[in-house]
């Protein structure tokens, strides 16, 4: 079996109310899956449940071959927690070697941990004094220890800046490299930049779709929007060659196309030849997509 | 056992950085300093050697403040990592709740003990250099120390217990400090209480000496007395007190802390983060 990570119709009832319902998932070696959904959507929850802090009400969960929580899987599997905190009176090298001595590795790679993830001048001062960025570092270089088989990052992008957000990606894409599944969760599709192999949909506890970028792109099947802008004078005319469009006080004719007739409506503003000026074709934002999917569920 | 170390490690680290180290060994050394100094007086009247009666005095004092200084230490183990959010990342590392407690555990005991050992030591010191008999004395001391330790470490595991119980810090240290009267304070009131409104009958002979070997506190001064041969002198406690053999009191001091740190387990692992 290929799988690190295989959820089979996982739910879990916090008394009555459901946060988690039929879920099933799969990771493989090497994958890096998102899980995006709202606030209360059950990314955290889920991620307890793979990390066996808390149990499932139903459903089977195998993690790296084990239970979850197992010490088997506990050895294999790595965790960020969303807001990472640590004690304050530790500086970021202490607890880096104490995480390091947790796992059977050698505390002297504490430094080089550090500088991984951009920390190597703030080793020696208290995490106290660390900003929330910062936090979140020493929270993703403990996670990094040991080559662990699988990564649970719970929102491991919040509180970076745009840059460490790229080179936090760039670490993950090594990781998966060398075979290690990660397991991400965002509120944002765009916050996880289509650095991911796999993004699954949450909303109320439902899984609503999974899949690449490209076939939830697909399956949505958002319409097109097309910015026409006319030539000098041209603006009645294309209004009447192109019908079903609206021109905006600044002129500009808006169309909007389904996937399918996409390439006709574009040759057929191409054939209008002089009257065009300029187009724009604008493909349905991350966004877009992220609310079709996380509301389809009771709206 | 390497994560337990490890574990200590760090624990020992923070408690030096909030300085529970500094204070727990200042308080003990200079507690055990004064009464070094204020036992000096009746020494010549009773006819012991001069630290054989500082180490009466001193088991009164630890009576409480070694409860008082294990339940400060603990109080914050687990309720301290609730509040702060640190508990779920160290559980999803591979070492068991046990051994959590018990790396926390090894180093607030090497606190106390330090605390223990440095306070009683400079009493004993103090008592040496000014009694060329005080060496007597030496076998009680070294007593008293490693039962101080004990008594340290039942309060220690009743201190985690609460935090686990209560996984708020503001709740545990309420808890810590309600526990400390009750069973330092209070439960002697109590006893006394009773043997007053009794005058004599079968509370005093035969339920008595039973709660006193309940109370870990009340073991405690039963033992270090009784083996120094100081019950009716220093306790107060009378005749039913000396009535109890020392393997009592001793397997009482012995016991309990056992019994705490297995009721804090028990607590730990109900804990979900």
């Amino acid at each position: 079996m290929n799988e690190t990570l295989t959820i089979s119709w996982l739910t879990k009832r916090f008394g009555t109310v459901e946060a988690l319902s039929q879920v099933s998932l799969s990771v493989g070696a090497g994958q890096r899956v998102a899980l995006l959904g709202h606030n209360g959507a059950g990314k955290s929850t889920m991620m307890k449940i793979i990390l066996g802090l808390i149990p499932p009400t139903e459903g089977e969960i195998v993690v790296c071959g084990a239970a979850p929580g197992s010490a088997a899987a506990r050895a294999q599997v790595a965790y960020l927690p969303e807001n990472a905190a640590f004690h304050p009176a530790l500086t970021g090298e202490e607890q880096i070697r104490y995480f390091l001595s947790l796992r059977g590795e050698s505390p002297s790679q504490a430094r080089d941990l550090l500088a991984r993830v951009g920390l190597h001048d703030a080793a020696a001062r208290r995490i106290g004094t660390y900003s929330k960025g910062m936090r979140q570092r020493v929270g993703l270089a403990q996670a990094l220890i040991g080559r662990p088989r699988l990564l649970v990052l719970d929102e491991p992008t919040s509180g970076l800046d745009p840059v460490s957000r790229r080179d936090f990606y760039a670490l993950l894409d090594g990781f998966a490299a060398e075979g290690s599944s990660v397991l991400l969760s965002s509120h944002a599709l765009t916050e996880v930049e289509a650095r991911t192999d796999r993004i699954v949909i949450l909303s109320q506890g439902r899984l609503m779709t999974q899949g690449t970028l490209p076939e939830l792109r697909h399956e949505a099947a958002l319409p097109v929007q097309f910015l026409v802008t006319p030539a000098e004078g041209q603006g009645a005319a294309l209004a009447g060659a192109l019908p079903g469009g609206a021109t905006g006080t600044d002129g500009i004719l808006r169309l909007h196309s389904t996937q399918e007739d996409k390439l006709a409506l574009l040759a057929r503003i191409a054939g209008l030849g002089e009257a065009v000026a300029d187009l724009d074709v604008i493909p349905p934002s991350l966004e877009d997509i992220y609310s079709h999917f996380s509301r389809r569920d009771g709206q | 056992m390497k994560a337990v170390f490890a574990t200590a490690g760090a624990e020992f680290r923070i408690a030096l950085r909030n300085r529970w180290v500094v204070i727990a060994v200042l308080l003990m050394v200079v507690f055990s300093l004064v009464l070094a100094a204020a036992g000096a007086a009746p020494t010549g009247d009773v006819g012991v050697d001069r630290l054989s009666v500082i180490v009466a005095s001193l088991t009164s004092l630890a009576i409480y403040l070694v409860p008082l200084l294990a339940l400060l230490i603990g109080f914050d183990a687990v309720a301290g990592e609730v509040e702060r959010g640190t508990l779920p990342l160290l559980l999803t590392y591979p070492l068991s709740r046990l051994q959590i407690l018990m790396g926390k555990f090894l180093a607030h005991l090497v606190i106390l003990s330090l605390a223990v050992v440095l306070g009683y030591g400079a009493a004993g010191l103090a008592a040496i250099l000014t009694d060329a008999r005080a060496g007597a004395g030496i076998p009680a001391l070294v007593r008293l120390g490693w039962s101080s330790i004990l008594l340290g470490a039942t309060f220690l595991g009743a201190a985690y217990a609460l935090s686990a119980l209560s996984r708020r810090p503001s709740g545990a240290a309420g808890l810590a400090i309600g526990l400390w009267l009750l069973f330092v304070v209070l439960y002697d009131l109590g006893l006394l209480a009773m043997v007053v409104a009794d005058g004599g009958g079968v509370l005093t002979t035969h339920v008595l000496p039973v709660a006193l070997l309940a109370n870990p506190a009340d073991a405690f001064r039963l033992f270090n007395l009784a083996a120094s041969g100081a019950v009716g002198a220093a306790s107060g406690m009378g005749a039913a007190a000396a009535s109890i053999e020392l393997w009592k009191s001793a397997t009482s001091v012995l016991i309990w802390p056992v019994i705490t740190l297995a009721l804090a387990w028990a607590a730990l692992r109900r804990v979900t983060p």
